[in-house]
């Protein structure tokens, strides 16, 4: 009990006190999880809506893989991308292995079938007969497909915080491609796997707390956005 | 006034899954006019309303817009620009009123004193502009329908294309609507193509009416034609005649004839020849119904009638009447009283030989 009354005191005195590694630590994790987000939104949204408005042979089965895709388990993401990038991996040019670029690779390679699903699911819910609607008043296939997207907005900022929740959590992936070097590739999951294994409870308690405290400020404010959308 | 073909279509099937949903020799919209699709679900009307409008490719036939051929990209582009489709549901977007309605005008890139100018001019068409700030989402089912046709009429079409537009109204809030929708299609001549299943909204509504039944037209003409010469039992019966008889020419003399029906004779007027099999169609506000024989009346037709059955329709009575032949007759609620008709009582029905539409029967 003492154990983690004492590991929470000293997690709030490594908060409170803006303790420089912790910050860097903290920082590290929303820019690589932020930017991972990011790339996954524009790969996920642009696939996820063409496989939702195309119609092809195999259509189903697509979406089967997507939706698979969306359970991704990340130590599988992290040994392909390890594979990938390894010194005479076929990407061993690019020598990205143990860096940051890696991890941003790797997570965002999990978040894209996250949001690809959701807004593949978003644009199959919209009335069947809106696109028609839509192309109806004029509108060319990019206007439509735009149209269609503004007002999946609600679900899609869902995919963001599903995208965002995935990744900043994940360590299999981000531990194996970026090696958990300190002050470099080092982020809230990696270090609270590292400390928790050096008994150092105090420091992972403290930066399990920073980790939560993250996820829900950036879901606190997706979802201001997303409820301020949604009419009562 | 001479009027000029708007939209044409020349031999067209259209094919979903291998199967023919629509094959249509020949239509034509007149310019200005509002034409009206009736038809059972499954005729067809939305998906020739989907052809028209440019958004479905038929497998064979040719669609005209302007005389020129829509499947080339002027004609194409030609019509896209031209016509505006509204669907049962409003589908309006997530966003405001205002927006919706300029959704259409932005897609054209007009510029925003342009778009502002057009809206309003919209909005005030259908009585809505006080709702141009209000969230879509929050609308009833009246104000939506109203904001999704300012919408469709926000980019001045050329041809606008209604699929059962009233449907999921209430009564008093279709009523206006139509009413409105009327005068607005008066005024701005825009020429208009309606699927409706309902014959009153056909006979408020349209100039010009085609019967559809599975995938195929029926029959085309001016709505009095369609609603007074029928030429097929389906039609008739479509159209709301509600009686319907078989008989068969006795006499034929200078366009009037005698037909037995039932071993009773009925006159009417047209030039069948004797023998032959006919229909006779009776529509019910043709039908007087009186409490004693009329001694001096010019229809040609006086039955003595049993009222088998009385039925209320909204403000006025339908009358299921046995003259030995079974006849449906209209009577507002103050005659019914006036008269003390009853279930059982004995009265007299009376029709005009011209009220009789007859119909070749095989």
């Amino acid at each position: 009990m003492e154990l983690i009354v004492q590991g929470i005191i000293k997690a709030f005195e490594l908060i409170v006190s803006f303790d420089s590694e912790v910050l860097g630590i903290t920082w590290l994790s929303l820019k690589v999880s932020g930017t991972a987000t990011f790339i996954s939104l524009f790969i996920g949204i642009s696939i996820g809506t063409a496989v939702a408005l195309m119609n092809f042979r195999g259509k189903r089965l697509v979406i089967s893989l997507i939706n698979t895709g969306m359970g991704l388990p990340p130590v599988v993401v992290g040994l392909f991308v390890t594979i990938m990038i390894w010194r005479n991996g076929p990407l061993g040019f690019m020598e990205i292995l143990y860096t940051p670029y890696a991890m941003i690779i790797a997570q965002a390679i999990i978040a894209t079938p996250i949001v690809m699903g959701i807004s593949l699911a978003a644009i199959q819910n919209l009335p069947p007969n809106l696109r028609l609607q839509i192309l109806s008043l004029g509108a060319s296939r990019m206007q439509m497909v735009w149209v269609l997207i503004k007002e999946s907005r609600l679900p899609l900022l869902a995919a963001v915080m599903a995208g965002f929740g995935g990744v900043i959590s994940e360590v299999g992936a981000s531990i194996m491609v970026g090696g958990n070097i300190k002050g470099y590739s080092r982020v809230l999951t990696t270090a609270t796997v590292m400390e928790t294994g050096k008994g150092n409870f105090d420091i992972a308690i403290a930066l399990g707390i920073i980790l939560l405290l993250l996820a829900f400020l950036v879901n606190l404010l997706l979802t201001q956005i997303q409820q301020r959308q949604h009419p009562r | 006034m001479k009027s000029k073909t708007l939209i044409k279509i020349e031999n067209i099937i259209v094919e979903r899954s291998g199967v023919t949903v629509l094959d249509i020799g020949e239509l034509n919209v007149q310019q200005g006019r509002i034409l009206a699709l009736i038809g059972p679900n499954g005729a067809g009307k939305s998906t020739l309303l989907l052809t028209l409008a440019g958004l479905l490719k038929p497998s064979q036939g040719t669609l005209y817009f302007q005389e020129l051929p829509v499947d080339t990209n002027a004609g194409r582009a030609i019509l896209r620009r031209n016509v505006a489709v509204v669907f049962q549901e409003p589908l309006l977007l997530n966003t405001s009123v205002y927006k919706n309605v300029a959704m259409g005008l932005k897609f054209r890139h007009l510029s925003n004193d342009e778009i502002r100018r057009n809206v309003e001019n919209a909005l005030d068409y259908f009585g809505i502009s006080s709702l141009a700030k209000r969230s879509a989402k929050t609308l009833s089912g009246g104000e939506a329908k109203r904001v999704s046709l300012a919408r469709a009429f926000a980019i001045k079409p050329r041809l606008i294309l209604m699929d059962e537009a009233f449907n999921s109204l209430d009564p008093p809030t279709r009523e206006t609507l139509i009413d409105d929708l009327r005068h607005i299609l008066e005024e701005t001549k825009i020429t208009a193509v309606l699927a409706l299943h309902d014959r009153e909204e056909t006979l408020r509504l349209a100039q010009d009416v085609t019967v559809m039944v599975e995938g195929i037209i029926v029959q085309s003409g001016t709505t009095s034609q369609i609603f007074n010469q029928p030429d097929s039992e389906f039609v008739a019966n479509f159209v709301g005649t509600e009686t319907i008889l078989e008989g068969t020419v006795q006499s034929s003399n200078a366009g009037l004839m005698e037909i037995s029906v039932a071993e009773k004779n009925i006159s009417a007027v047209g030039d069948f020849l004797p023998g032959q099999n006919v229909y006779c169609c009776l529509r019910p506000e043709n039908i007087i119904v009186s409490k004693d024989v009329p001694e001096k009346i010019s229809a040609r037709n006086v039955f003595e009638a049993k009222v088998q059955k009385i039925i209320r329709q909204g403000f006025f009575y339908k009358l299921i009447l046995d003259c030995g032949f079974p006849v449906v007759a209209y009577i507002t609620m103050p005659s019914c009283d006036d008269l003390g008709i009853c279930e059982g009582s004995v009265i007299s029905a009376s029709f005009k030989a011209t009220a009789v539409h007859v119909m070749r029967r095989e």
